[in-house]
């Protein structure tokens, strides 16, 4: 409460002050997709992207903050400019290349994979699939025939499975696989479905000037290898470079 | 060199508050539930709480001076005026409040940078719109770049209980322009033959007199706002239905030292609770307010006071 009283009292202070011109960059990510992203047990944003994005805005010599933004709104939100950065384990697609910009990409191309109840048997063609809204598994989902079943965020699609609502869900490896490992009553099932061209920053259109920093700076990691050993760290299923 | 927003922010929580937290997977239940209800997500949800309760506090009053302006323009006697209180209540409460809360909010901070570049940056030459893209100088920025989290998060606030009362005073303006009518023309008769001019018989008459008619909208009105406040989350602002389907949902121990299952149920229950008790309060204030309302009012609820005192 008194934070945000004292929010008033400064906001009214720095629109009458001359500041500096604006230095820092603010990262969007979710906050809801370990290992990539997540909340940890002390409130800060933790994971993959954030080490890699700490790593990254010290290269590139940058002033970075971390947002967390739903993931719903999480592009519009990034072209009205309320932050500059999505750093959301999104992975590089030509329909969200048509609205927005993407760096190169710091993951290879990351298997998905199905996860369902133990033992259980699931048509991947006929049978109800869970997945993210607005992601590359639910649209692979909704072109292949399965009945799509949609959720907000990742933790949902989960349940669902869990619930009996859905057959399956269908996410990033990386994503179902720690939650395979850490509960008995849940499995992988099926083949990995390989989607997307990898993962990237997402920048607007407009600002190549920081898509071409963070581009240098994610080569730049890839080639002297330390990304390789972020990746082995936190994605331990997926492809290095 | 880099500032995290959340190691600053929740700092309370970083942290922990008992000392035996070092490791909570040798503790005991009550000791682990100690620890695991103080870590510094969880303060992170009782911020949310007074979030909750200060939009409610903020937004109530706001709300209900929009919907007497709108109600006192939509009764006026100039043309234009009456105009656009009848627009601002019939557009503002035909549209749903979902499609209004993810399109407003955006539109809003746009048209304020809009203003501000305008007036910042009068010799900018690239165009505002970029294809997708809302481009405006780094000094019409609002809150600017570099301001420190709290200010982005105060701001995302205050544009939240505007867009709150924007859409709550249009319902508000609706039900006190009822009430205004439902006053009866016998009083303002009799003013108006005591020789009160228009103003005066609005002011004196028709306000004091309208409350009575209209508390009974208002209260619904309120409830529902109560209600409203997890469309928070749409805004940016972490509200108490966010934080408790981030706590409640399955936590593997790779990722936490506070394992669990899927506890979304115990965490809507406190919700619920949450909900309920205020709801039972505001009730309770309610009708502490309409007995005050209707004392020597002519109505059959003020008849009936005057007949037991």
């Amino acid at each position: 409460m008194k934070k945000i009283l004292l929010g008033t009292a400064a906001l009214a202070m720095s629109a009458s002050m001359a500041l500096a011109q604006g230095s820092v960059v603010r990262l969007g990510t979710e906050g809801a997709y370990p290992p990539y992203n997540f909340i940890n047990d002390a409130g800060e944003v933790d994971g993959f992207e954030r080490e890699l994005g700490d790593e990254l805005c010290a290269r590139a010599e940058l002033t970075c903050e971390w947002v967390t933004n739903e993931w719903d709104s999480i592009i519009p939100n990034l072209v009205s400019g309320n932050y500059d950065v999505i750093i959301a384990g999104m992975s590089i697609t030509d329909e969200r290349d048509e609205v927005i910009d993407f760096t190169s990409a710091y993951t290879q191309p990351d298997p998905s994979a199905y996860l369902a109840m133990d033992g259980a048997e699931v048509d991947f063609e006929g049978g109800v699939i869970a997945a993210q809204a607005g992601t590359i598994q639910a649209s692979h989902i909704a072109s292949s025939g399965a009945t799509l079943l949609e959720f907000a965020t990742p933790d949902e699609t989960i349940a669902a499975v869990r619930g009996g609502e859905a057959d399956a869900v269908l996410a990033d490896k990386a994503f179902l696989e720690p939650i395979a490992a850490d509960s008995a009553d849940l499995a992988l099932v099926g083949e990995d479905v390989l989607l997307g061209g990898g993962i990237g920053m997402g920048v607007r259109e407009s600002d190549t000037e920081l898509k071409e920093k963070f581009s240098a700076a994610i080569d730049e990691m890839k080639a002297d290898g330390s990304l390789n050993a972020l990746i082995e760290k936190w994605l331990p299923a997926s492809a290095t470079f | 060199m880099y500032r995290a927003a959340r190691a600053t922010d929740a700092s309370i929580g970083t942290t922990a508050i008992f000392s035996f937290c070092t490791d909570p997977g040798t503790l005991g239940d009550a000791a682990w539930m100690a620890c695991y209800l103080t870590t510094g997500k969880h303060m992170a949800l009782y911020w949310s709480v007074g979030t909750v309760l200060l939009l409610l506090a903020i937004t109530a009053p706001v709300s209900l001076a929009f919907g007497f302006g709108g109600a006192a323009a939509a009764r006026s006697s100039v043309a234009p005026l009456r105009w656009f209180g009848k627009t601002y209540i019939a557009l503002v409460r035909g549209v749903p409040d979902i499609a209004y809360f993810l399109f407003f909010v955006i539109a809003l901070d746009q048209a304020f940078e809009y203003v501000r570049h305008k007036v910042k940056c009068p010799d900018w030459d690239q165009p505002i719109r970029q294809g997708n893209d809302f481009v405006v100088c780094a000094a019409a920025k609002l809150p600017l770049g570099n301001a420190p989290q709290w200010m982005h998060e105060t701001y995302g606030f205050f544009l939240a209980v505007l867009t709150f009362a924007l859409v709550f005073g249009a319902f508000a303006a609706n039900v006190l322009y009822g009430a205004m009518r439902a006053v009866p023309r016998a009083q303002m008769e009799t003013a108006e033959a005591y020789g009160l001019t228009r103003r005066q018989c609005f002011w004196r008459i028709l306000v004091p007199q309208m409350w009575v008619f209209a508390l009974p909208g208002l209260s619904n009105l309120w409830m529902v706002l109560v209600k409203a406040t997890p469309l928070l989350f749409l805004l940016g602002v972490e509200d108490i239905v966010y934080w408790a389907r981030e706590l409640g949902g399955a936590k593997t121990p790779r990722f936490t030292d506070y394992p669990h299952g899927d506890w979304r149920m115990w965490y809507f229950l406190a919700l619920l609770v949450f909900y309920l008790f205020l709801t039972w309060v505001s009730e309770r204030v309610l009708a502490r307010v309409m007995a005050r309302l209707t004392h020597g009012q002519a109505t059959v609820a003020g008849e009936a006071a005057r007949k037991a005192a």
